[in-house]
This record gives structure tokens, sequence and C-alpha cells, in this order.
């Protein structure tokens, strides 16, 4: 399944500057995997160490919040975008 | 670029710890924890800030901003009342109670003590537009501070919010941006726009100049503890949106006490929300030390944040201090409204009615104190959520002028 995923400011280091990738995977989990293949290092910083997204990260699997849906086993359906986005607050 | 932030010196991880130097961020490079200002504190004296400015300038050697701040055009919010409420008091049984009324500030809401940090921010940094998700509140807090401080501004609101805010939020100039989404949908959007060139040189109030921003909701702190004689509260209850207000009150008690302000005595912190948005109290209740996420439903809409990004502090904080998280029902957010007008003639917004739904709640429930100090916050006014009670609030009899009429009618 190939998808997009947007890539926060502070993570284009790891892309080449790049704001949006392709990524491929059957699940949410699955696309982060072969994000961190291509882009060595990424996936550490958007999982802890005990691979859980981190609580300060936000992921949508198109419109959806994934923590709405089923997390990291959340279904990519191919060309769904994929948003990684840092928690902000305010009101 | 030489900046100016008074005695903040550098921005740290809230998580980690990892320090950077001050600059228009907000997240950790290394694990997406929220920065916040870090400070190098001189000599800070009680009678130098009771010489001060009756506004949060008076506090502006604990505040990131420069020491001539009060010199520039900003809309010099704060030192609101903070008002002996017996009757309120002797109504739920509590000994010794006080609002911190915050519909007093410029814009009828505490916001206006957040925007003013950040608008010094937006000038240090060269900023053009100032810009926010909101609720309701902010987005009038900010269009008013960027028309004072000669600022553009563009603001962004879920579209279905009460008629009141959205004037407020209009009629100072600048763009209003309407969405169509709840809130949380908002703040996405901000997000996204900030990697963009369409938002580059905008200060976001909520999201890149947040670490300043939200320094400035700790002059509640110091400003409840000197109107008490500089004296900390035994108990407070403060709203829960994002949690950033109810944090930064804790982090300004703590800096007061280290700095040898006040006695170092226990408070206990309480959160309230309403029950159509309560992420944080249902974590609480079940003993969760991070937050899942919901979809809010409630007339309480200026703390309608479903996904709070300063959850987790606030239940470390309710729990360390001895505190609780608590929410309460539509109706009950309306019945306290009416308790506050009628017993201390406050008028308060959906979210005050929270607060005193909440302080009503864990008084009954013998969570709070009866006989310790206590504060309870209002942090807006309502004549912005009028809808909430004009349902009731209608005229008790309309009649002739004549005695004859009103004597029939009474």
């Amino acid at each position: 399944m190939s998808v997009s995923v947007r890539i926060p400011t502070i993570l284009r280091t790891y892309t080449g500057g790049n704001a949006e990738v392709s990524g491929e995977g059957a699940t949410l989990r699955d696309v982060l995997a072969k994000l961190d293949s291509d882009y060595p290092g990424i996936g550490a910083r958007i999982l802890d160490e005990s691979g859980k997204i981190r609580r300060f990260v936000n992921v949508y699997v198109g419109e959806e919040d994934v923590r709405f849906a089923e997390g990291l086993d959340t279904p990519a359906p191919d060309g769904v975008q994929i948003s990684i986005i840092p928690a902000v607050a305010g009101g | 670029m030489s900046l100016d932030f008074g005695p903040a010196t550098a921005l740290s991880c809230r998580e980690c710890g990892t320090r950077y130097d001050l600059g228009p961020s907000f997240a950790c490079l290394e694990c997406f924890g929220p920065l916040e200002a870090a400070y190098s504190f001189g000599d800070v004296r009680r009678e130098d800030i009771e010489a001060g400015p009756s506004n949060i300038w008076r506090y502006r050697s604990l505040l990131p901003v420069p020491a001539d701040v009060a010199t520039k055009p900003n809309m010099n919010p704060g030192w609101t009342k903070l008002v002996k409420a017996g009757n309120l008091g002797r109504a739920l049984g509590l000994k010794s109670l006080y609002v911190k009324d915050d519909s007093g500030n410029p814009t009828h809401s505490f916001k206006d003590r957040v925007v003013a940090i950040a608008v010094e921010a937006a000038r240090n940094f060269g900023f053009h537009t100032l810009s926010c998700s909101s609720t309701g509140n902010l987005a009038g807090a900010v269009t008013a501070a960027a028309a004072r401080a000669g600022l553009d501004a563009c603001v962004f609101i879920p579209a279905d919010l009460e008629q009141a805010k959205i004037a407020m939020a209009r009629v100072f100039g600048g763009r209003l941006i309407g969405i169509d989404g709840t809130y949380d949908e908002v703040n996405r959007f901000c997000s996204e726009l900030i990697g963009d060139p369409l938002g580059d040189k905008w200060g976001f109030v909520n999201v890149n100049l947040r670490p300043y921003y939200a320094e400035g909701s700790k002059t509640l702190a110091y400003e409840i503890a000197e109107q008490l004689g500089w004296r900390l509260p035994e108990q407070i209850v403060i709203p829960i949106a994002s949690g950033s207000q109810l944090t930064k009150i804790d982090k300004g008690f703590k800096e007061l006490i280290a700095l040898g302000l006040v006695e170092d005595r226990p408070y206990k912190v309480f959160g309230a929300q309403a029950q159509g948005c309560s992420p944080v109290s249902a974590a609480y209740k079940a003993g969760h030390d991070v937050v899942q996420p919901v979809r809010p439903d409630t007339i309480a809409k200026s703390l309608a944040i479903g996904n709070p990004a300063d959850g987790p502090y606030v239940l470390d904080i309710a729990r360390r201090t001895g505190g609780a998280v608590e929410d309460v029902t539509d109706a009950e957010i309306v019945e306290a409204i009416k308790l506050l007008a009628s017993t201390e003639g406050i008028f308060a917004e959906t979210a005050g009615g929270v607060t005193v739904g909440v302080l009503k709640k864990l008084t009954e429930n013998g969570v709070l104190d009866p006989e310790a100090e206590t504060v309870v916050l209002n942090t807006g006014d309502g004549l912005k959520t009028l809808d909430a009670v004009s349902g009731d609030a209608q005229p008790t009899a309309v009649i002739k002028p004549s005695l004859d009429a009103f004597r029939a009618a009474v």
C-alpha cells in the first residue's frame, strides 16, 4: 500500500527538508517501520523506548487521530495521507 | 537580531530537560515534549512588586519580557479582583472562599494575560502577524492586542462558536477564519500552517509562541498570593481546557516559594472540567497518567478541548498536591452560573460555571476541606455565553406602567 506522510518541521532534518514523503505499509506500524528504514532515526522520535507513540505526538491517518482508531494498528489504506504533528495547546 | 526576554534565559523541555536558545519553537527536537521558559531570577522583593503598575507588569521580573515592557503599547491586563465570597461560601458551607474574577480583563477573559506575553515575543522575533487557534476568548484577546500593538491578526476558530465571541474577535479588525470542525481540528490546521510558507513570520500565540504565552498564566498565581497578603491559598479550583493554565499556576506558586516571597505551605490544586469534555477528569478517576482524547459536546465551549496537551501534567499536579480533577454536567454548569451571580454579583461565562459547579460538588462530596482557605477561578464574562442562561433569565413580569399592575404582578 502506498501512502503519503506529512513530516512536521522539526523532523524534516531526517527527510532532507521534505514536508511530505511517500511511505508504504498495511498499518500505521508498518508505515512507520518503513519510514525509519528510509530515514534512519526518525522512528525513535515518534515512538518511545517501549514502541508506543510518544505522548506529545499526534498521528493522523486521513482525518482520524489514531488514538480514536486502533493506534499503531490503524489500517493505512492505499493513497491515504498520514500526518505527524506535535501536540500543542491553547484555547 | 538582539533578543530581550528579561529574566528568561533559555527554553527547556518539560519532558527531558534538553535546553534550547530562546526562539519561536515549541516542541523538543529530542522527544516532542513541550518547551517552556527557563529563568535566571535576580533578587525579587515584595516591595518592588508592590511599587509596580496595577497590572501583570508588576511581575515583569518573573516573566519573559523586557524590563521596559510597561512602556510599550499593550493591553495591560491583570490585577483583577480577588472577591471575598462570603455569601457563596455560606451557601456551600465553606468558611473562607474567594473568587478570582478574571472577567475584569480588557477583553473579559484571562486570555489577555497570556496574549500580552506573546505580543512581546512576537515583537522580539520580528513577526508581523499575530495568530491563534481559539475556542473563542483567545481569538478576541489576540485581535485586540494586535490592534493595540500595531500588528496584523489572523485568527482561527471552530465555526460554531457563540455569536458574542465571534463579534468580539472580529470587531478589532484583522481576519477571522471559521473552520468547519472542532477546536482540535483547528489546532491541527494551525500546526500544519506553521510549517508552510503561508504562515511565515506569523506568531501563533499558542503554538510557536506558546513557551512565552503560557507563562502569562503564572500571573494568576502571583496575584492571588499577593492579594491574600503574600500567602498561598490552601485549596484552589482551576478550569481545565488544555491544562496549561493549571500547570502554570502551580509553577507560579512554586516560584514564589523558591524566591522566598511566600511561606512554603501545602496547597491543593483541583481541576474542573465539563462532563461533555472531561478527558482529564476521566483519566484522573481511572488512575491513568495519560489522557485519552474525546470529542467534546458541552456548553462550556471555552473548555472544549478534547485532546488537552498539558493533561498529563494536570494529573501529576493534582496527585502531587493532594487535589483532584472533577467534572459537572451542563445543567450543573448553568445552576452554578446562577448561584455565583445571585450570591456574589458576578456573572461568569460557562467556564466559571464549571469551576463553581465543581467547587460545589467537591464540597458536597467532602473532598474539599470546608475549613481551608479556598480560591475558585472565574476566567471569563457571562455576557459572552448568554445562551447558557437566557432561557431562564427573562423578566419576572411584563406589566403596564401602573401601580395596580405592579401590585397584581408581585
